[in-house]
């Protein structure tokens, strides 16, 4: 196995090693996932059919955007960040081993943890309570690269936000600022889909939908044929673009470091 | 008890002098505090965009509430809220340091890293109240406007109930933080909408076992004059503040019996 198979094999292992916190979290996403059904339910009951949804729908983007915030990580974070702000990333930058490749490993292996320990909870809770919407076996095969590709594109967001402590020394407000665009603009709060008119459409070309409205949006079949490959492009295309970025910042970065003390 | 405050009123002024030392730092945060909880009310504001009411209330009745739930858990959050950080400091062993000081240990966990930055929660729920408030089709008597102030006092205290007790829960349930957050954040997150919205089971299951219907529901169908959906008599507007006291005092149990009940960790 390649040092980078390791480095995700081992995060894996590391994230799993508390499954009952793990299942914790995976408790309060369900009932976040049925207090905000029953929110979205009452709307579908006073508007069906909004923006193409029906109640099944907007109850099934609820339990299913609960089961991707572990695996996406939409509250952001990335250990690189303190690692820059203590200066242990010196250790990381001295290997000989990409930097932004090393992390990316690290956090598929983490999301991997995650979706097993935490994305099945909410979804079967909400089966057994609600009639929610299962793919076909078409459509799950064509969640895996949906999934997959939002996680990626969500770790190369967070990549950026971690870089920005070189320059700014204390990444905490750029963070904040990070979750507002995530929380609101992926389709956490409410489905792109309610948004109105040109906002909605702003919002849907935007990366973070990449991480939960396009991704659910397949789960939900409403992507399929070519609809399904200009929403797998999207996603693909962001994550390359921000991917791409990160390594330029992750080469500016290298000449700002400065390590305290020592 | 007056000692107590006293100390909690010290190191949560120490915390604050320590993060005042980082002002823009400090404004920032703050900042992002408030536009994190602002993006409920834009939740709010997308749903009403497409409705004029949803299950039986309109825009202002549901900001009354989201304002309302808002205020009093924001404030039971910087009283009370880094107690949730319990699992995680017994874990570590952080909590036996605070065993040996000559100070109750809950002042200690709810004062560390205490930090003015979540007052900035505050100013959504302000503005939100600012517009809500005469905006509503209410009749206003004194004893609607009084209503008022009182609901979120007890709202604000109930809350700190919940933290206390959701930590207490933590001296059984180390590694359950996680599910805690059910009813501190999931509570603030119901709060905010009516009943009406809920299955009616749910509904029965927060106001008899975890009785957050007492946060502001009740108290706004007197306000807004409305009916209960399930048929409370009209006394039960009225029982928030017996209801708070009632869920303090089972939290100053649950925490008194958790720390009799801890062992420390590791070896």
């Amino acid at each position: 196995m390649g040092v980078f198979a390791w480095v995700a094999w081992y995060a894996f292992r590391r994230h799993t090693a508390y499954p009952l916190a793990s299942l914790a979290e995976a408790v309060t996403n369900t009932v976040f996932g049925f207090l905000r059904a029953y929110v979205l339910t009452a709307l579908w009951a006073a508007r069906p059919h909004l923006g193409g949804y029906d109640a099944t729908d907007a109850v099934t983007f609820t339990f299913l955007t609960q089961a991707l915030i572990g695996p996406v990580q939409i509250f952001g974070g990335l250990e690189l960040s303190r690692r820059i702000r203590t200066g242990d990333v010196a250790i990381d930058l001295y290997r000989p081993a990409g930097l932004q490749a090393w992390w990316l490993a690290d956090d598929l292996g983490r999301a991997a943890g995650s979706l097993v320990l935490r994305g099945g909870l909410p979804l079967a809770a909400g089966f057994l309570a609600f009639d929610l919407r299962a793919p076909g076996p078409a459509g799950l095969a064509a969640c895996v690269p949906s999934f997959a590709l939002a996680i990626v594109t969500g770790f190369a967001l967070r990549y950026l936000v971690a870089l920005g402590a070189f320059w700014l020394h204390d990444d905490r407000g750029l963070a904040s600022v990070a979750l507002v665009l995530s929380l609101f603009l992926s389709g956490m709060i409410v489905p792109l889909v309610v948004f109105p008119g040109p906002a909605g459409d702003v919002a849907r070309a935007l990366p973070w939908s990449a991480l939960v409205q396009v991704p659910a949006e397949v789960f939900l079949g409403k992507r399929t044929g070519a609809g399904l490959a200009s929403a797998l492009a999207f996603q693909a295309a962001w994550a390359a673009a921000l991917l791409a970025a990160g390594a330029l910042a992750t080469r500016r970065a290298r000449r700002r470091l400065v390590i305290h003390g020592g | 008890m007056g000692d107590a405050a006293r100390a909690y009123a010290l190191l949560a002024w120490t915390w604050t002098r320590a993060a005042a030392q980082y002002p823009v730092s400090l404004a920032l945060l703050a900042a992002g505090a408030a536009a994190v909880t602002a993006l409920d009310v834009a939740g709010i504001a997308m749903l009403f965009a497409h409705a004029p009411r949803i299950a039986g209330f309109t825009a202002p009745e549901v900001l009354l509430l989201y304002g309302t739930s808002s205020l009093s858990f924001t404030v039971s959050d910087v009283l009370l809220g880094t107690s949730e950080t319990l699992g995680e400091r017994i874990r570590a062993g952080d909590f036996d340091v605070m065993l040996v000081r000559p100070v109750s240990p809950l002042v200690q966990i709810a004062t560390e890293e205490f930090s003015p930055r979540r007052f900035g929660k505050l100013v959504p729920a302000a503005v939100v109240l600012a517009y809500a408030l005469p905006r509503l089709h209410t009749h206003w008597t004194p004893g609607r406007i009084a209503m008022l102030p009182l609901m979120v006092a007890a709202g604000t205290a109930l809350f700190c109930g919940i933290w206390v007790l959701t930590a207490a829960l933590q001296f059984v349930l180390v590694d359950g933080q996680g599910a805690t957050k059910a009813f501190t954040y999931g509570g603030a997150f119901l709060t905010q909408y009516p009943m009406t919205m809920f299955a009616r089971d749910f509904v029965r299951g927060v106001t008899f076992v975890v009785p957050l219907a007492f946060v502001n529901w009740q108290p706004a169908l007197y306000v807004l004059d409305r009916p209960d959906p399930l048929g409370l008599p009209a006394a039960a507007r009225f029982t928030s503040p017996a209801v708070a006291a009632l869920v303090c005092a089972a939290a100053a149990a649950a925490w008194r019996a958790g720390l009799r009940r801890h062992r420390s960790t590791g070896s």
